[in-house]
């Protein structure tokens, strides 16, 4: 036996548990792709991660969840997806952190650390709702560029901190400004040291909401590693590409935030709609602000074989960016008839809301059960792809899984 | 005469392999004790991290069944120039889900040297852009593809 026929194998099967060691990636590997070596990172004792996380990418590190590992009501780090744009942050000192609020549009610069920040001002709670822009890119036709997340990129964990707002009322802002935009302590995949991997911002009126946070706890401990420890904002609703972590500075400026992923094609759609593969020039492209209403069922996984007479009881969780989800639907006929359900309401604003119905199967046979969620707006999610666009963003089309009646 | 003499002989024979046999099954018994007790026990830290250096040493470019076994790629011309200039700062993961036209991995080569630090690829980047092109090409997937890779199991509820 070759070395490495025998480390793949000691990797991926039942000698991994004689070695001590986890399996790497398991299901998830492309055929054929062995890990470099059993000293690799493993990202799920890393990142602390259900098993059945499936890695996009290891650099960045880029990691979604699937739909019946997303059936808590409230996100565990286990099952939250991770999204970055540079490396994470090396030989991080909460002592030494600082957040210094600049900017055209600052009254007064200030710098508060950690400890500053937390006793200075009142500290919120909320479960708030954060969706990758790119969510469901796996699914456009021509292909999008990117790391191609199926449905796993979202999550509603419960973030505690203080105000964006109170922060920036306490430096100060200048009537002129409109936008702001963060900075933080991830490193260029170049590893050149001034490049920003991400530097994104939200208008004012989003930052000032009462929701939007700089959270130091999710869950009610300190935020892991990959969620952006010791500082991240949430803004939830929006993508979570505004929600920065590792979070070192924010700037209150008196134009659109032009940061590193605001301009070009990153995190926008295009202003008019268009066919698909047309190209789009940069000026005809509008950021991406709420994101639209979606749905994951999470129970059953998908793949369930049940006895004719028996109900389906399924479950799953509903959302529609800065609004609320009003109505939902499920059928079992692909489309062709619709059942509503009972959704409960948000446990706060921008939380995602939970839905459940049972089924009745009349006859054996291959269905799908699609779920289908309406925002307070009258505006459903489509049964096909929406609207292309070069990026790949907004995929909202009806999430569905597979069950067998025999 | 004969006879006894070949009974003791078969005597002894048997004696012999019943005697080897126990030692194996008891050795081997002892060793599934101690494994169950602590299944590392035959695995120094140290045993370990030296064979992982040496597989890396050994197979860093090995290709099985058509693929590029460090980083996932497919083996064809240019399969050298692509490992070596693409995946430095991101990992081969990044390349292989996506799938773009010979015009777009250039423009995705173009977009990456002008923000994102790229060098100039000279002579390679013709090289790279036709293994890209070819092994990592579109297809047309419709406006929704069928659910796969379906994994059925049975649900009592």
């Amino acid at each position: 036996m070759k070395r490495r026929n025998f480390i793949k194998k000691a990797a991926l099967g039942s000698l991994a548990t004689l070695i001590g060691a986890d399996i790497v990636y398991g299901a998830t590997m492309p055929e054929g792709y062995t890990p470099l070596a059993l000293g690799d990172p493993d990202p799920f004792k890393l990142f602390d991660l259900d098993t059945e996380m499936v890695v996009l990418n290891d650099k960045p590190w880029n990691i979604e969840a699937k739909a019946h590992l997303l059936d808590d009501a409230i996100t565990s780090n286990k099952a939250m997806f991770i999204r970055n744009n540079g490396l994470i942050p090396e030989n991080i000192d909460v002592n030494k952190w600082t957040l210094t609020i600049d900017g055209e549009s600052v009254k007064e610069q200030k710098t508060y650390t950690l400890s500053e920040l937390k006793s200075k001002f009142k500290q919120y709670t909320y479960q708030l709702t954060l969706e990758c822009g790119g969510n469901g890119r796996s699914e456009f036709n021509p292909p999008a560029k990117g790391n191609q997340w199926t449905i796993g990129a979202v999550s509603c964990a419960q973030w505690t901190g203080v105000r964006l707002r109170d922060v920036l009322e306490d430096a100060g802002i200048k009537s002129d400004a409109i936008y702001t935009g963060y900075h933080a302590a991830d490193i260029h995949l170049s590893r050149a040291p001034k490049k920003e991997p991400i530097s994104r911002g939200a208008p004012m009126a989003k930052a000032l909401q009462d929701e939007t946070l700089l959270a130091f706890q999710m869950n009610g401990e300190d935020i892991p590693i990959s969620h952006g420890y010791p500082l991240r904002l949430v803004a939830g609703g929006w993508p979570a590409s505004v929600s920065g972590k590792w979070i070192t500075g924010i700037s209150i400026r008196n134009k659109i935030h032009d940061g590193t992923k605001m301009g070009g094609k990153a995190y926008r759609v295009p202003c008019k709609s268009v066919a698909p593969g047309t190209k789009v020039k940069d000026e005809d492209m509008c950021i991406i602000e709420s994101m639209p209403v979606k749905s994951l069922i999470t129970y059953p996984k998908t793949g369930a074989i049940i006895g004719k007479g028996k109900k389906l009881h399924i479950r799953g969780h509903a959302w529609a960016g800065e609004l609320k989800v009003a109505k939902m639907e499920y059928s079992i006929d692909f489309g062709a008839t619709w059942q509503e359900c009972s959704v409960k309401q948000p446990v706060n604003r921008l939380a995602w809301q939970h839905f459940k119905a049972s089924i009745d199967f009349t006859e054996s046979g291959y269905y799908e059960v699609w779920a289908r969620a309406t925002d307070t707006n009258g505006i459903s999610q489509p049964m096909l792809l929406p609207g292309w666009n070069p990026k790949g963003y907004l995929n909202n089309a009806c999430h569905r899984i597979a069950i067998k009646v025999k | 005469m004969k006879q006894p003499k070949n009974f003791i002989a078969e005597v002894k024979n048997i004696y012999t392999i019943i005697v080897a046999m126990s030692t194996v099954i008891g050795f081997g018994v002892v060793v599934c004790i101690m494994m169950l007790i602590n299944p590392t026990f035959f695995i120094s830290a140290d045993s370990t991290t030296g064979y992982i250096v040496a597989t890396i040493e050994e197979d860093e470019d090995k290709i099985e069944n058509g693929i590029h076994v460090r980083t996932g790629f497919v083996d064809d011309i240019g399969l050298m120039e692509t490992v070596n200039n693409c995946t430095n700062c991101h990992s081969s993961k990044l390349v292989i889900q996506n799938r773009m036209s010979k015009e777009r991995w250039l423009a995705t080569i173009k977009w990456m040297q002008e923000t994102q630090n790229l060098w100039d690829l000279g002579g390679n980047e013709a090289i790279i852009v036709k293994y890209l092109a070819e092994n990592y090409a579109p297809e047309n997937k419709g406006r929704r593809e069928n659910l796969s890779g379906i994994e059925w199991y049975e649900l009592n509820n």
